[in-house]
């Protein structure tokens, strides 16, 4: 460093510590210490989507124009010539057509949004099947439901509000599922759309909700989050060292900081890529929205086809009270997907019910070592999965030239089979993972190489990690939780011959 | 574990760098385990080679961000259509811009990632955790201080002023709810019988006579439609016009904008046997039937017309509705059949509605069962 830059930063930090009394915290945290492993970068990856999300989208916001009111187009974009359409899509065709990078930003972010809401799936799954949702650590998993929740609800009032002929069928449906809700459902729906759909004050709302509302909400439930996360110290994996009273990894700074950054300015290169060369919801190629237009293959943004997959399956059950009606969408538009995130919730809560574990945990297990939670975890994804498909029944019908009542059919059979089937078979393979890993440590990894007694059985080698005792007989290890390495050659002592096991 | 003695300025003075980290690893609780040597620089052929990497990484970057830079500003924007020249250099922009984003942005992610990899120490370090709750002294003097908060102010004592004030503080905080909510709520049934959910476009106002009008993408465009139009198992989509609304552009657009209009007038091949359902037995006008295109599930529009089956799908979820047995829900979650509308032809031979329709349009609600007239 130059003698300039030393004498400013030493100057700076003296100047924020005699007023803040920074020092002693700055060294805490810059020691704060980070357990390491690929899996805990999804969390991470879902955070810097949502930054690319909010600067993107700042940018965008000075483009749209959220507004309900027919023009007629007369830009570049030919196709659309003297076509009639809302403000809000126009603004969207010229932002696309005669802004600089205008189209890049919009498919930056709509990318980012996708990756986001993957991002935050997959950094669940992890925490659900290492059981890092365990006591003390109940409300980092409350404020990361809401946080799915509430990203999927955002990504869907996003790309509702662009008007376009596809997703005028999104709000359609929505405005549908809101008249569904028994009692008061004409009412709620007047609420929000301030009359009979479409009417011409739903884009402003969905904007406002879109860019303040539920923003407003996720940056302060992320930083609920990341804060709890750093206060109570990152879970851990089993390990040398990696005890409930200790956090084993590497310091913030500079080694958790620096590979972070990276890790971050990486996804950030892979996003610019895809807004660049991966086309993503063309909406000039849809068209502006008419009531009496679709168009074939209503295909939503991934995260929202588990709930379009549950409207295909679910059957047409319209309840009638007297005069009075509970029409089907409203268990399968509005009950089911509360009740699934409604369960995702309460699980720590469950799962302490169930299993009487009360006990705070900084170490994390692996899925195996928990066959009961990661079949269930398995049964909740197989559900998922396959309202996820059936959201797809159309294209699939096509490309696979099957009659879509099948599949409709397949879907609400393996609703009700799948899942409890995903819960056995996964929790037989755990069990089975279990005992592979005791067999190597209590009888040594199978090396596969085969050698004659002098009686003339055949034995397999096996390395035994312990080592073996002075007869060649192996030393058992006890299964502390951690990583067993199968592969021969990773074990310390290759005694060839001298441990050996009969072959049955 | 054990606070060492606060050292004096002098003593801090004397300890060498990593004697301070050492003295601040022990005030925090860690201990670094192995701090291995950076293994890019355990000899001076592969550091070398690292740090070529890391500067050439680097130099691509900027390199990248110059071609982004670039692109960015002088490559041609504007649209262009197929066929005219400039069309292929307009569809490359956007690829452009990203792929310079990624060697600018890209390179300098990976530079940072060799440049760790290669040069950080091997870092493992063990940090204390402070499990469970505060320490005894923190939880009985917290709980003290807010004990006598309560005493001191009285507040413990005077319980018809607290919980009066608590109730006030929950009024206020449902007034806020009330005032937040109340002016978004409208009564849908303002209208009474008229109420938009009960009627369309296609409710006759003043006598006048309620055209079908085919949908053409051209707004200003009016094609009344005589039956002889229509061929057998051909379907048009039309919505209602009135010659009112002759030259009324904005009027006609309204027409098709309106989501309940949309009207499928389809003609059955002659002869085709009908099954009505009950109170539509004269809604028809021969062979010509006309049903509402809103999907009675959840309303987008039915309107993909299979002729060999005679039914509709809707493309949404895909329930399917019988023509020849009046529209009938067969598969899929729609539970009503569509709503037919009534037609017939007037004097000149043109097709026109003779009401609204008798059944409430669109996905159903909760009061859907008194509007049946």
């Amino acid at each position: 460093m130059g003698l300039v830059a030393r004498t400013v930063t030493r100057a700076t930090a003296n100047a924020l510590d005699r007023r803040f009394k920074a020092a002693g915290g700055a060294r805490r945290q810059a020691s704060h210490v980070f357990p390491k492993h690929h899996s805990f970068f999804w969390g991470e990856f879902a955070l810097y989507s949502f930054a690319v999300l909010v600067v993107s989208g700042v940018y965008l916001a000075l483009f749209f124009v959220p507004d309900t009111t027919e023009v007629v187009y007369r830009g570049p974009y030919e196709p659309m010539q003297g076509l009639s359409m809302s403000r809000a899509y126009h603004s969207v065709l010229t932002l696309s057509f005669e802004v600089r990078a205008g189209l890049f930003l919009r498919q930056l972010h709509h990318w980012a949004a996708l990756l986001f809401v993957a991002g935050m799936i997959l950094h669940m799954s992890r925490n659900f099947f290492t059981g890092a949702f365990r006591r003390p650590r109940e409300l980092t998993w409350l404020g990361g439901v809401a946080l799915l929740a509430l990203g999927i609800f955002e990504g869907y009032l996003g790309y509702s509000m662009l008007d376009d002929l596809l997703s005028g069928l999104g709000v359609r449906i929505f405005s549908g599922i809101l008249l569904s809700v028994p009692l008061v459902g004409t009412w709620l729906h007047w609420a929000v759309f301030g009359g009979e759909f479409f009417g011409d004050i739903w884009i402003s709302r969905f904007f406002i909700a879109h860019v303040f509302l539920v923003p407003a909400l996720l940056v302060a439930l992320i930083g609920m989050h990341i804060g709890l996360v750093w206060y109570q110290k990152h879970t851990q994996f089993p390990g040398p060292g990696a005890r409930e009273d200790t956090v084993v990894g590497e310091r913030a700074v500079p080694g958790f900081v620096s590979r972070t950054v990276a890790n971050g300015v990486c996804l950030l290169a892979v996003l610019g890529l895809m807004a660049g060369i991966f086309q993503i919801n063309p909406v000039f190629l849809w068209g502006p929205y008419v009531p009496s237009q679709v168009s074939t293959y209503i295909q939503p943004d991934f995260y929202a086809g588990f709930l379009i997959g549950g409207l295909r399956l679910w059957p047409r059950w319209e309840i009638h009270l007297g005069a009075y009606t509970v029409p089907a969408p409203f268990w399968v538009g509005l009950v089911l997907p509360l009740l699934m995130f409604a369960l995702l919730a309460a699980y720590p809560l469950l799962e302490r019910l169930g299993t009487g574990d009360r006990g705070a945990h900084q170490v994390l297990q692996r899925p195996r070592d928990n066959p009961t939670r990661t079949g269930i975890g398995a049964m909740g994804l197989t559900f998922w999965g396959i309202l996820f498909a059936s959201g797809a029944t159309d294209v699939i019908a096509a490309t696979f030239d099957i009659p879509f009542e099948l599949l409709v059919w397949a879907g609400r059979i393996g609703l009700l089979v799948l899942p409890p089937l995903a819960y056995v078979v996964v929790r037989r393979i755990c069990l089975g993972l279990q005992r592979a890993d005791r067999d190597v440590l209590e009888r040594g990894v199978r090396t596969g190489v085969l050698q004659e007694r002098p009686d003339g059985v055949y034995l397999e080698v096996r390395r035994p990690p312990g080592g073996a005792d002075h007869a060649g007989r192996p030393i058992p290890l006890d299964y502390g939780g951690a990583r067993v390495d199968h592969r021969p050659a990773a074990s310390p002592e290759p005694v060839a011959g001298s441990v050996t096991e009969e072959q049955r | 574990m054990s606070t060492p003695r606060e050292p004096t300025g002098p003593e801090l003075e004397r300890l060498s760098r990593s004697e301070l980290v050492d003295l601040g690893h022990t005030l925090d609780g860690i201990r670094i385990v192995t701090d291995e040597p950076p293994p890019g620089s355990s000899d001076p052929r592969r550091e070398r080679r690292n740090r070529r990497r890391v500067t050439l990484l680097l130099v691509l970057s900027l390199l990248a961000a110059g071609a982004f830079v670039g692109a960015y500003l002088f490559w041609p924007t504007g649209y262009v259509p197929p066929g005219a020249p400039g069309h292929t250099a307009h569809l490359l922009y956007t690829p452009l811009l990203g792929i310079t984003f990624f060697g600018a942005v890209g390179a300098l992610g990976a530079a940072m990632i060799v440049y760790v990899r290669s040069f950080y120490p091997d870092e493992v370090a063990v940090q204390h955790l402070e499990k469970g709750p505060s320490a005894e002294r923190d939880r009985f003097t917290a709980a003290a201080t807010f004990a006598e908060a309560g005493a001191h102010t009285g507040f413990g004592r005077r319980a018809l002023i607290r919980r009066l004030g608590l109730t006030g503080l929950g009024v206020v905080g449902i007034l806020g709810g009330l005032v937040a909510i109340g002016g978004l709520v409208r009564n849908p049934w303002k209208e009474g019988g008229d109420a938009p959910l009960w009627t369309t476009g296609w409710k006759p106002v003043g006598g006048e006579t309620v055209f079908l009008r085919e949908t053409t993408g051209d707004p200003t465009e009016i094609v009344k439609i005589r039956p002889e139009d229509v061929d057998p198992d051909g379907m048009v989509t039309v919505v209602p016009f009135r010659e009112s609304e002759r030259g009324d552009v904005e009027a006609l657009h309204a027409a098709e904008m309106a989501p309940d209009n949309p009207v499928m007038l389809i003609r059955l091949p002659p002869g085709t046997r009908v099954d009505h359902l009950p109170r539509r037995e004269d809604l028809h006008y021969g062979d010509y039937y006309a049903f509402s295109k809103v999907c009675t599930h959840l309303g987008c529009p039915a309107s993909l017309y299979d002729t060999r089956l005679q039914v509709f799908l809707c493309p949404c979820h895909q329930s399917q509705f019988k023509i020849t047995e009046g529209a009938r829900p067969i598969f899929g979650p729609a539970a009503r059949p569509l709503p037919q509308l009534p037609i017939t032809v007037d004097a000149d031979g043109f097709l026109v509605a003779r009401g609204d329709f008798p059944d409430p349009v669109g996905p159903s609600f909760w009061e859907i069962g008194r509007g049946s007239h």
